[in-house]
């Protein structure tokens, strides 16, 4: 650790920082201030230009124009070597580590040659020991989960001794629990007098974390504040301008099963995949269920089975609208009734290079002719609405899936698929990297949708949305489905122990409960 | 310093614009060339543009080596597009040519003009069949289509060359390696006295025009696309990634023996072991300059039939060796792959 720099004297100072790319100004005189030992949140939207501007910082990205200072010195950090060698050290969002190679392995190679891998391994454990971040430095890889594998992003950070840490959106990976014991660390650093810049657009941590925050909107800085001082609302226009609108809800009305998943157990097909083991699963129309869990617990897995790319899943094991469904393609599902919003958009969802109305045709058949032939004035009339309906800002109905805005053409996706009037609907990571607006928009159809009798499966990671839209939750780790829980009684820190997969005890004592209570009566 | 800046999205003017430029940077390499060997380039440039288009015949040549091209390009379009990787389409014309003969060798003097038709069925047949190895081994084994049909274009030579050589070896040729020369009914009919033209060439524009409506027009051709495009989103879509493989090799193999059969029942008119003449990899060429696209791959064969013709009068008359062909195909090729960077690409002076 170096020796804290004299208070007054700024870590990092920007000013005037600009940079453009074709067609777009990621950043337009952008200032920012942090202090020693401070923990500086850099909030804002998905395209508010908080990467580029973390980028330029860590050399990555040269500006157009602007000034750096460091330490109270003018630099100009040319490549990501010099911003280590300055002391600045930053964990992205992925991460970059070998998964055939141990910790320490993973680590050593980052560094100098003049260490050995034993004294990278005693280092690790000591800067382990000292932050309190549990990692065991000669285990492979592959065999941690995401959170550990961040520590270990995080441990290779810290030897190198940094003066200014840089993460970029930490927790999206991570547990409630999770994100507590990274908190403790990130206090415990900048108690150290290492600044901190937090990446992030979530309200709630930025308030709970960070000692000052820098705004960013469009590329320009929109404020600059306490964060400790601001209300989730005032921090909300500050980042888009407006507050956040509110869901409306009514009680569900449920229906027959529109979804019957019984005991279905499949080997994974990737090598780094999870094993679905013994999921059941019931939707039935009028009510959104939830799936909660860190990504990697056999969400993908579950939803390749459900929709049909994967058709491995045993006879009997799926039932859709109460009709066998398990040796059925995609197609065959959609005759159902089953729609599918998969997570990734650009190349699963929609093809980059095809056009919207063409894109379309990827699940609607409306268009389609007798003898296969595609009617396009009816196609393009067919786009234009589901554009209008959800306003979707594209250069029209020819413009190319690509050229949208990853929230424009989520809002272009879902549309397609409720525009086909779905009796089920699945919809992964329905608001992931959609900007507040248009995922408020999102979260409101989906709910018309469930009003108006149709059964819905939401697959998220944000807590926070799920909470907004269901009425059950299941929780998934590991490649197991826990027991449903209603909404009320369903919170942050139990859904957070169910992550890790600790339902069973919760269950069991729940089951002797029921049993006392009936030897009782 | 001159840098490349990524477009937001590809330009539509340069999707058309490299391949003019490209043949502008060819014809200037091919000018530099000339003069190099000491040749008079103005000459050598009017063997390859002026010639095969200055009378009506040397149009019906130049439309005779343009009939083959476009068959397998229109084909080989098909394949590239939906991703599937057919590199022989040689191999599938030649079986193509053997099978069209030897239904050929049938006709006697009994035979009405009938036995076109089982001639060139027999052609589709055959190129379908050997493009149906390479998909069957890809379907089965996973096996590298690239691979496997290049492979077996040397194995349709070697067979073109054992049946030459040996069953159906003309007694009466003096011993040359080729059958006896197929009867006058087995002929492709002729569009014009005078010209070699034949039927050929107008099923060729017309597979064009089909190909147009198959891509653009029908669901089949665009779930196909889509395969090539983005193979996640054919599977999310459901559109069966072995339908299309099967699908684009048996179509591209079908135009290939197509083609073969039209050459041996046309212009050659027997067996030989120069049928296979390298219009399968020329195809290629000609299907990426026209863009993968049935009337840019009309214009693209015309211009690599320019190529061949040019070449061969290039050493004719101005002595240069025959590989000059190979020489200005390749050219083409390369400044193609050059200037489609302007695609996606623009470039930008910049101070620094």
């Amino acid at each position: 650790m170096s020796a804290p720099a004299v208070n007054d004297i700024p870590r990092l100072e920007l000013s005037g920082i600009t940079k453009s790319y074709p067609g777009v100004v990621a950043n337009q005189d952008v200032s920012l201030l942090v202090h020693p030992g401070q923990i500086h949140a850099l909030l804002g939207e998905n395209g508010a230009g908080k990467s580029t501007l973390m980028k330029i910082v860590y050399g990555a990205v040269k500006p157009d124009a602007g000034e750096i200072r460091y330490n109270g010195e003018p630099v100009r950090i040319r490549n990501p070597q010099q911003a280590r060698a300055l002391g600045i050290s930053m964990v992205f969002q992925h991460f970059s580590l070998f998964d055939s190679l141990t910790v320490a392995e993973n680590v050593w190679i980052g560094l100098d040659r003049s260490l050995s891998l034993a004294d990278v391994t005693r280092r690790i454990r000591e800067k382990a020991g000292e932050y309190g971040l549990d990692i065991d430095p000669e285990r492979p890889v592959h065999t941690l989960g995401v959170g550990e594998m961040q520590r270990v992003e995080i441990i290779r950070a810290l030897l190198g001794e940094p003066q200014l840490l840089i993460l970029d959106e930490p927790t999206s990976v991570l547990t409630p629990q999770a994100v507590e014991k990274l908190f403790e660390v990130l206090r415990r650093l900048a108690a150290r007098g290492c600044s901190i810049l937090y990446i992030s657009h979530k309200l709630h941590e930025i308030r709970t974390l960070c000692t000052a925050c820098t705004v960013l909107r469009a590329g320009r800085v929109s404020g600059v504040c306490d964060p400790r001082q601001e209300s989730n609302a005032s921090l909300s226009r500050l980042m888009i301008g407006a507050e956040p609108p509110t869901l409306q809800r009514q009680a569900p009305h449920t229906g027959a099963a529109q979804l019957e998943v019984r005991a279905l157990s499949l080997p994974r097909l990737d090598p780094f995949g999870t094993d679905l083991d013994d999921i059941t699963l019931q939707v039935r129309a009028g009510e959104i269920v939830g799936i909660a869990g860190v990504s990697g617990n056999g969400q993908r897995e579950l939803l390749y089975a459900l929709s049909g790319e994967d058709r491995r899943a045993p006879p009997g094991s799926i039932r859709v609208a109460s009709q066998e469904a398990a040796a059925l393609d995609p197609i065959g599902r959609r005759a159902l009734g089953l729609h599918f919003v998969p997570e990734e958009r650009l190349g699963r969802g929609a093809v980059p290079s095809l056009d919207l109305a063409h894109n379309l045709l990827l699940t609607r058949g409306e268009a389609v002719g007798r003898m296969g032939w595609i009617r396009s004035r009816l196609l393009a009339a067919q786009a234009g609405a589901i554009v209008a309906r959800l306003q979707v800002k594209s250069a029209g109905v020819q413009a190319a899936a690509r050229s949208l805005s990853g929230g424009n053409l989520q809002k272009f996706i879902v549309g397609r698929e409720i525009d086909a009037a779905p009796r089920l609907l699945i919809v992964a990571q329905p608001t992931w990297g959609v900007d507040v607006g248009a995922a408020a928009q999102i979260h409101a159809e989906l709910l018309a949708l469930r009003d108006a009798g149709c059964a819905l499966l939401v697959v998220s990671e944000e807590l926070e949305e799920l909470f907004a839209l269901c009425d059950r939750l299941h929780v998934m780790a590991r490649g197991r489905l826990s027991p449903s829980l209603p909404m009320s009684e369903a919170t942050t820190e139990r859904i957070g122990a169910w992550m890790s997969g600790l339902w069973h005890t919760e269950v069991q004592q729940h089951l002797h409960d029921l049993e006392t209570a009936h030897a009782a009566a | 310093m001159l840098q490349l800046e990524p477009r937001p999205q590809p330009s539509p003017l340069w999707r058309w614009g490299s391949p003019v430029l490209a043949l502008a940077l060819t014809v200037l390499l091919g000018i530099a060339l000339f003069v190099a060997l000491g040749k008079d380039p103005l000459r050598g440039l009017q063997m390859f543009f002026w010639e095969p288009v200055k009378s009506g015949y040397a149009f019906g040549e130049l439309m005779v080596k343009a009939t083959p091209l476009l068959l397998i390009a229109l084909g080989l379009a098909v394949c590239f597009r939906a991703n599937v990787w057919n590199i022989g389409a040689e191999g599938q014309f030649v079986i193509g040519a053997v099978c069209a003969g030897g239904v050929a060798l049938l006709a006697g003097p009994g035979t009405g003009p009938w036995i076109v038709l089982p001639v060139l069925l027999a052609g589709v047949l055959g190129g379908m069949l050997w493009a149906g190895i390479t998909a069957l081994l890809r379907d089965r084994f996973h096996a590298n289509e690239i691979l496997v049909s290049l492979m077996l274009v040397y194995v349709a030579i070697q067979l073109l060359s054992f049946l030459v050589h040996g069953p159906w070896k003309d007694p009466g040729g003096y011993n040359f390696p080729q059958t006896r020369t197929f009867d006058a009914v087995t002929q492709v009919p002729r569009l014009l006295p005078g010209s070699r033209m034949n039927i050929g060439l107008l099923l060729a524009l017309l597979g064009a025009g089909v190909l147009w409506v198959f891509l653009f027009r029908l669901r089949a051709g665009f779930a196909l696309q889509v395969g090539g495009l983005a193979p996640a989103a054919a599977r999310y879509a459901g559109f069966s990634s072995r339908k299309a493989l099967w699908l684009a090799l048996l179509i591209s193999g079908g135009t290939a023996g197509l083609a073969g059969a039209l050459e041996v029942a046309g212009p050659i008119g027997q067996l030989t072991p120069y049928v296979p003449a390298g219009y399968g990899f020329a195809a290629i060429i000609v299907a990426f300059v026209g863009r993968l696209h049935p009337l840019g791959m009309v214009l693209s064969a015309i211009l690599m039939s320019m190529f061949y013709i040019g070449g061969e009068l290039a050493q004719s008359r101005l002595g240069l060796p025959k590989s000059v062909t190979g020489v200005f195909q390749g050219l083409l090729l390369f400044t193609l792959l050059v200037c489609d960077t302007l695609v996606n690409y623009r470039l930008r002076w910049r101070s620094r």
